[in-house]
């Protein structure tokens, strides 16, 4: 863990360097994800609400999911540009180092500038908040802590999961795209909405569901069952990640140097 | 053969080898627009059908986006033309006796057609037999058929000369980011990508209506479906050529003045 930060801190400081150019970025990952928001609250002020949410629910759920998409792709873009480790060959020196794999690919590369992205789904989260329908107590907030925890938890698996392919395919598979930005753009409208072997699949399988739909409704008070176990539900992403972890494993056993 | 028709197929073919990644837009597109269908589906499940836009129509516009998507973004980067800016690559098209404007004109052009060749018939031979509401619906009548092709063709056209002006600012800002990727939001934005363009609050699409990104994308796909009728297209293929015209020498007026004071990065 002290490794981790240590990348961290260096990292940051390097993109510092260029502090013009960060701030610009900042901005633009500020207002790219806006006009999608725009977009949603415009859809809302024309049909009223979808069956059963209204938009400051919502917009709570897509607050959410975007907060844990723009943390994960923070702190897990080193998995994110892992074809080019893998291209470059570099991915070697990472195995003489006596360290863990997956620390050093986390530390490998970092977005700093996912900040303004950041931003933009506090300011959503906040809206969405300050709305009529929650009342708030410890209880809720610990709750969608939990959710945006369990959501970067999700997306960093996909992550690894796509870069674990990269052992076999060595070039990234874009396919992949769809369940990160895919799952983001599903995922930031209340999942019951699709039809059903969509939500299934993207409870079941890639729990999205766990982390961002059911939670949600305890949230709202609209559970039925034990308070407990929806609050729990965003902890399901950790059974998620397991497999992923251990494809990785399999994939760092797999690897076969393409450098020079 | 003169040599920007030359370029064109030359380019042309240079994009169809990227068959791969073709595979995977093609799958990409398709999982996104079942998305946003279904989202449109609960939608109007919640307000009835009683919109500006029917869902049919709403099916038909999303899935000619999907099907059309390499046409009609305006963000395509090129990072070989950015290269040639901020490497200093740019000393050897000048050398060369051709006017740049219309090279790269065609370079981009080429590029969006071959992307686009690749991936539409596979998505629209699966589209066009969905059930409904997932379906793309057949155009109103052979004549909307015609006039869609011909407008989104001077819509592609209309798009690469607004992406152009992209390109032109990295002159001046040497790296494509920051205030240039607002302009293409905005300008996707009020194209209709986002949401259709018949669906915004009123005032929001006066705005649009006002700019030239709604004819690329809105105008065209509401061709096809019936949205638009006949003598209104007509119409509207003659402003979508006046601002071709405008666009068009407004970027060459540009880069005349970006190519007096450039300066040859790199070494």
């Amino acid at each position: 863990m002290r490794l981790y930060f240590k990348y961290m801190s260096i990292l940051f400081k390097s993109q510092m360097q260029y502090r013009t150019s960060f701030l610009m970025l900042c901005i633009g990952q500020f207002f790219v994800p806006f006009s999608v928001f725009a977009g949603v609250y415009f859809l809302f002020e024309r049909f009223g609400g979808l069956p059963g949410w209204t938009f400051h629910e919502t917009a709570l759920g897509y607050g959410v999911v975007h907060m844990a998409f723009s943390v994960a792709e923070c702190f897990a873009r080193g998995f994110d540009a892992f074809p080019r480790l893998v291209v470059r060959g570099d991915f070697d020196r990472l195995l003489v180092r006596p360290r863990g794999t997956v620390v050093q690919v986390l530390g490998s590369n970092m977005e700093f500038t996912r900040f303004g992205r950041m931003l933009q789904s506090a300011v959503v989260l906040g809206i969405a908040a300050g709305g009529p329908d929650v009342g708030w107590t410890p209880a809720k907030v610990i709750t969608l802590f939990l959710m945006i925890a369990g959501g970067v938890i999700v997306f960093c698996g996909i992550c690894i999961l796509r870069a674990s392919f990269c052992f076999w395919t060595v070039q990234g598979l874009e396919v992949m795209n769809i369940f990160t930005d895919g799952g983001r753009e599903m995922a930031q409208y209340p999942l019951d909405i699709y039809a059903k072997w969509v939500t299934r699949f993207f409870t079941f399988i890639i729990p999205f569901g766990a982390v961002s739909c059911l939670p949600l409704m305890y949230i709202l008070d609209r559970t039925d069952g034990p308070d407990l176990m929806y609050m729990a539900m965003p902890l399901a992403s950790l059974l998620f990640l397991a497999p992923c972890l251990l494809v990785w494993c399999i994939g760092v056993r797999h690897y076969r140097s393409t450098g020079s | 053969m003169n040599a920007p028709l030359a370029l064109l197929k030359m380019r042309f073919l240079t994009g169809l080898q990227y068959r791969a990644a073709a595979a995977a837009g093609v799958l990409t597109q398709f999982f996104f627009g079942l998305v946003f269908i279904m989202v449109y589906v609960a939608f109007y499940r919640h307000a009835g059908p009683a919109q500006p836009m029917t869902l049919e129509e709403v099916a038909a516009y999303i899935w000619l986006q999907q099907i059309f998507f390499t046409f009609i973004m305006l963000w395509h980067s090129d990072y070989e033309l950015f290269d040639l800016i901020t490497g200093g690559g740019i000393a050897y098209e000048l050398c060369r006796p051709w006017r740049l404007y219309t090279v790269w004109y065609v370079k981009l052009l080429a590029a969006r057609l071959s992307a686009c060749a690749l991936r539409c018939l596979p998505i629209a031979a699966v589209v066009l037999f969905l059930p409904e509401p997932y379906g793309l619906s057949l155009p109103a009548s052979p004549e909307a058929f015609l006039l869609f092709v011909a407008a989104l063709l001077a819509g592609l056209l209309l798009v690469i000369a607004i992406s152009m002006f992209v390109y032109l600012s990295v002159f001046w800002t040497m790296s494509p980011v920051g205030s240039i990727l607002l302009i293409a939001v905005a300008g996707e934005f009020f194209a209709g990508m986002v949401i259709p363009v018949p669906l915004m609050p009123d005032w929001m699409r006066q705005i649009a209506h006002l700019l030239p990104f709604r004819w690329t994308v809105d105008f065209p796909f509401r061709v096809y479906t019936g949205h638009i009728g006949a003598q209104e297209a007509i119409a509207g293929i003659g402003g979508q050529l006046v601002w071709l015209a405008i666009l068009v020498a407004a970027g060459r007026w540009l880069m005349g003045r970006a190519l007096r004071r450039v300066v040859v990065q790199g070494g």
